[in-house]
């Protein structure tokens, strides 16, 4: 395994405690105060701090060890990486590795890389998590072998921890049967930590802790939560992002049998009922007058043409290199493009849901939180309770994307809402229909980019010109903070760090405002950025009769992260060799969340037109990849997932109503159309970094650019779908 | 009205409205929440569960339908076909969110109960109808060729 020496160094401020749990055994944590997320594995100093605060593993008397997980396991293989290290770190095997999802506590569970605030995003949970994880089973470790030296009478140096034992010479303990011992050990000031190259879990197979629940139906989601007395909740939601409604008659729902009551809260009006069935029917029976005055009343397309209006107008720079206008003035040619993409829905399979009950000096909530501590600061606004009066219980969820990691913490506001606002204070369970997940909004925004770039009479790249009109993510929500100087980088995410030699180089925005909501969806800004910027340089590559994998060599010089997997991409993919009539191969090189990923897509397109996508050959620089397998499928999903929005996803609206409904309309892959996927990790030593969202931007210019290869087309807009069909 | 049928294995009765789906009866009922709700419209298959031995999607039927017929959700999936499945799910770990793949296995185990060994043309045409937005059809594919291979064999 190629990576670096251990040499962690602990700050002398580092102090431990441990809580003894009685027969459960003990319980270490640490959290580490430094947020330097590109730290190399193993290297450079680590600050950690543990303290009896801080909760992470619990090493019971039956030898089972449970791993305390602070982020939302919504497929991603989160609960599987993390009980991974500690099993590593610990010498665990990993038939004893249990988990359990954390309370809501950011004192003790926030992520390392987002402040004081516990949520999953970004691709960071394992990257953040790495070396705190590290160093709390370490120290478990290591008072383990105090506990059997002390026990055995022997030096703590002729000890190890080896597949859940404490070995030393004929002796051995299971983990189990040391935990009381070792609860009462003093802790140890420096925990040492394994050197990679003795890693015997970490980089090989390990099967998915949650496989075995997800396949005989025992895995519990939100919507499968029961409480005693529990009601459902339907909402009728206003027509028009923005509409309010000025008078409800709710006699005709009431009427119905089993509709118990109906409230009215901020975001619309509740039917509460026995089952979901009944709560449903209530709500078709409601009649509502919904005040449009303050709503969004464009159709799509003319956001469209508002966006484009900006266009021609400088935006707010976000990069610039040299001198682009002089040098595209002075070119031999020039070549101009305006890429458009559509509003995206997330659509994870599990509807948005939650389950909220009144408790005596709160509100205790079930829910696929991904943002604890956002969700837990708003409904204690909506409760006017401390925060700490506010119990999550984190569970799986089905599918995520962005979703559940909303501003306004969505259905957990609802669901407060709704909680609070019966007459009788009863349990209660919201669930979304299809229908109010697909027209419910926080999509992925629409943008527009419009590149100009410009060819010496060499060939060579001269400037690069690229501005983006969208919308932001982060404005009027309590993500502003990340706004800088009028810019949102998730806006221009993926275009200002273009990573490409080329001297003269511009990026610039313009934020439009539309009263469609949005939000991060898979990958953020990368999903346009992406596809814009590799697709125009293979125009480019094209225009200047360069090889695109050639062109991407003699740009990358001297960054071998995006060499790497760009050339094992090309060598795997068979790049250059010779394809069949109709045949399209094409290449796309980005980098997201810490990652460095190349793919390449084969295409064929029928004597008729029809498009079928053959194979997709990927390329993975993940730094170490913990657990190869979870890599693996988050690639392929992660491809299948922009490969489905390339094809044929995107929301519309006509007059401000949105058009899309449910699966009949909106219309993600299927299994027919799913490729064949190749998957390569290039290990190249470095920390480990996100695999989450990463997969997902190369796909769609890697897909336009084997059409492009096969057609001569270009595809400026998404979906591709819209456009061959249109074009 | 009340309606009778054989729910994995045992006979049951509910009082639901006729025209609740059964898909809530299952969930709600008799608390078998393996089964998903996902679209309500037949679209996504996670909703899926056997109906005298066919996969059926069970958001879009009322519960009177089921009067007098065998029933069987996840939970009581049994036979070598489904024990097939599901370790064969289990050995590529097919899963990622989870959330559809109840859905998928029933269809999955429905398929090879009729054709021992699919083609790749009968599994686009029996699990066409099951959506995973976590995209895991790769793996999906993969292990109903492996679990037709151990149905097989034994």
């Amino acid at each position: 395994m190629a990576m670096r020496s251990t040499d962690v160094r602990f700050s002398r401020r580092r102090f431990i405690q441990v809580v003894s749990l009685g027969t459960a055994g003990f319980a270490v944590g640490c959290s580490d105060t430094t947020t330097n997320s590109t730290a190399p594995a193993n290297t450079g100093a680590a600050t950690v701090t543990l303290s009896d605060l801080n909760t992470f593993i619990r090493i019971g008397s039956d030898n089972a060890i449970t791993v305390v997980i602070k982020h939302l396991d919504k497929g991603q293989g989160t609960t599987t990486g993390l009980a991974a290290i500690v099993a590593e770190e610990l010498g665990a095997d990993w038939s004893q590795m249990r988990t359990e999802f954390a309370p809501a506590d950011a004192t003790r569970y926030n992520n390392l890389f987002f402040g004081p605030t516990q949520g999953t995003g970004g691709s960071t949970s394992i990257a953040n998590s790495w070396m705190q994880l590290r160093s709390a089973a370490a120290a478990a470790r290591d008072m383990l072998r105090a506990a059997a030296a002390e026990r055995w009478q022997v030096d703590m140096a002729t000890t190890r921890a080896e597949g859940g034992q404490i070995l030393a010479g004929d002796k051995q303990a299971t983990f189990g049967e040391l935990a009381a011992v070792a609860s009462a050990q003093q802790a140890p000031t420096e925990p040492s930590l394994k050197d990679p190259t003795e890693f015997t879990l970490l980089g090989t197979h390990l099967p998915r802790l949650d496989s075995a629940a997800k396949t005989d139906g025992s895995q519990q989601f939100t919507i499968d939560i029961t409480r005693p007395g529990m009601r459902i909740a339907a909402i009728a939601r206003p027509p028009r992002f923005g509409s309010r409604a000025t008078r409800v008659d709710a006699e005709a729902a009431l009427a119905i049998p089993g509709v118990e009551e109906v409230v009215e809260i901020p975001r619309g009006v509740a039917v509460l009922a026995d089952s979901y069935y009944t709560a449903n029917k209530g709500r078709q029976a409601l009649t509502i007058d919904w005040d449009d005055s303050a709503a969004e009343t464009r159709g799509s397309e003319q956001i469209r043409r508002d966006f484009r209006s900006y266009l021609d107008k400088p935006g707010i720079v976000t990069r610039e290199d040299g001198d682009p206008s002089t040098a595209i003035a002075n070119a031999a040619t020039t070549i101009t493009t305006d890429f458009e993409f559509p509003f995206l829905a997330h659509t994870p399979m599990e509807p948005l849901d939650c389950v909220a009950e009144v408790s005596a000096n709160g509100v205790e909530i079930w829910a696929g939180s991904q943002l604890q501590t956002v969700d837990q600061a708003i409904a204690a606004t909506i409760a006017g309770v401390d925060p700490a009066n506010i119990k999550i219980h984190t569970q799986y969820a089905g599918g995520s994307f962005g979703r559940r990691a909303t501003p306004d913490a969505d259905v957990v506001a609802e669901a407060v809402s709704i909680a609070l606002a019966q007459t009788d204070k009863r349990p209660v369970k919201v669930i979304w229909s299809r229908e109010d997940d697909v027209t419910g909004g926080r999509y992925r925004p629409m943008a527009i980019h419009r590149i100009t770039g410009s060819l010496d009479a060499d060939g060579t790249i001269s400037a690069w010109d690229q501005r983006i009109v969208s919308q932001s993510i982060a404005k009027g929500t309590p993500f502003e903070a990340m706004m800088e100087n009028g810019i949102d980088p998730s806006a221009v995410e993926g275009a200002r760090e273009l990573p490409y030699a080329i001297p003269n180089l511009r990026v610039d925005l313009h934020l439009a405002d539309t009263g469609v909501p949005v939000l991060w969806w898979r990958s953020v800004g990368h999903t346009h950025t992406a596809y814009a910027t590799e697709v125009f340089l293979d125009q480019l590559a094209r225009e200047a009769g360069h090889d695109p994998v050639e062109l991407r060599r003699r740009l990358l010089l001297g960054q071998p992260r995006f060499l790497g997997v760009l050339n094992k991409a090309a060598e795997a993919a068979g790049w250059g060799e010779p394809l069949a009539t109709g045949q399209g191969r094409g290449i796309a090189l980005h980098k997201s969340f810490n990652s460095y990923v190349a793919q390449v897509v084969d295409v064929t397109i029928s004597p008729s037109g029809e498009l079928n996508v053959d194979r997709v050959v990927c390329a993975v620089d993940c730094g170490f990849a913990l657990t190869p397998d979870v890599v693996k499928a988050q690639m392929e999903g992660g491809i299948g997932y922009g490969l489905s929005a390339a094809l044929r996803e995107a929301i519309t609206l006509t007059d401000g109503v949105v058009d899309q409904k449910n699966f009949d309309t909106y219309r993600p892959l299927r299994i027919h159309e799913m490729p064949a996927i190749d998957v390569h990790i290039v290990n190249s030593g470095e920390a480990p970094t996100g695999v989450g969202e990463p997969g997902t931007p190369p796909v769609a210019p890697a897909l336009a650019n084997a059409i492009a290869a096969a057609t001569g087309q270009v595809v400026t807009a998404l979906p591709i779908a819209a456009q061959i069909r249109d074009g | 009205m009340s309606v009778k049928f054989s729910l994995n294995g045992a006979t049951v009765e509910t009082d639901a409205p006729a025209d609740k789906p059964l898909l809530w009866v299952l969930r709600e009922d008799f608390g078998k929440t393996g089964t998903k709700f996902g679209c309500g419209i037949a679209q996504c298959g996670a909703c899926t569960v056997h109906i005298d031995g066919n996969a059926t999607r069970s958001c879009v039927l009322p519960v009177s339908a089921v009067a007098g017929r065998t029933v069987t959700t996840i939970e009581g999936l049994t036979g070598t076909t489904a024990q097939a499945v599901q370790s064969a799910w289990r050995a590529l770990d097919v899963v990622q969110c989870g959330y559809c793949q109840s859905g998928q296995i029933m269809s999955a185990t429905a398929l090879l109960s009729k054709t021992p060994a699919p083609s790749d043309e009968d599994i686009d045409r029996q699990m066409g109808g099951n959506l995973c937005r976590c995209a895991t059809y790769h793996r999906i594919r993969a292990a109903i060729h492996q679990a037709a291979g151990r149905s097989e064999d034994a």
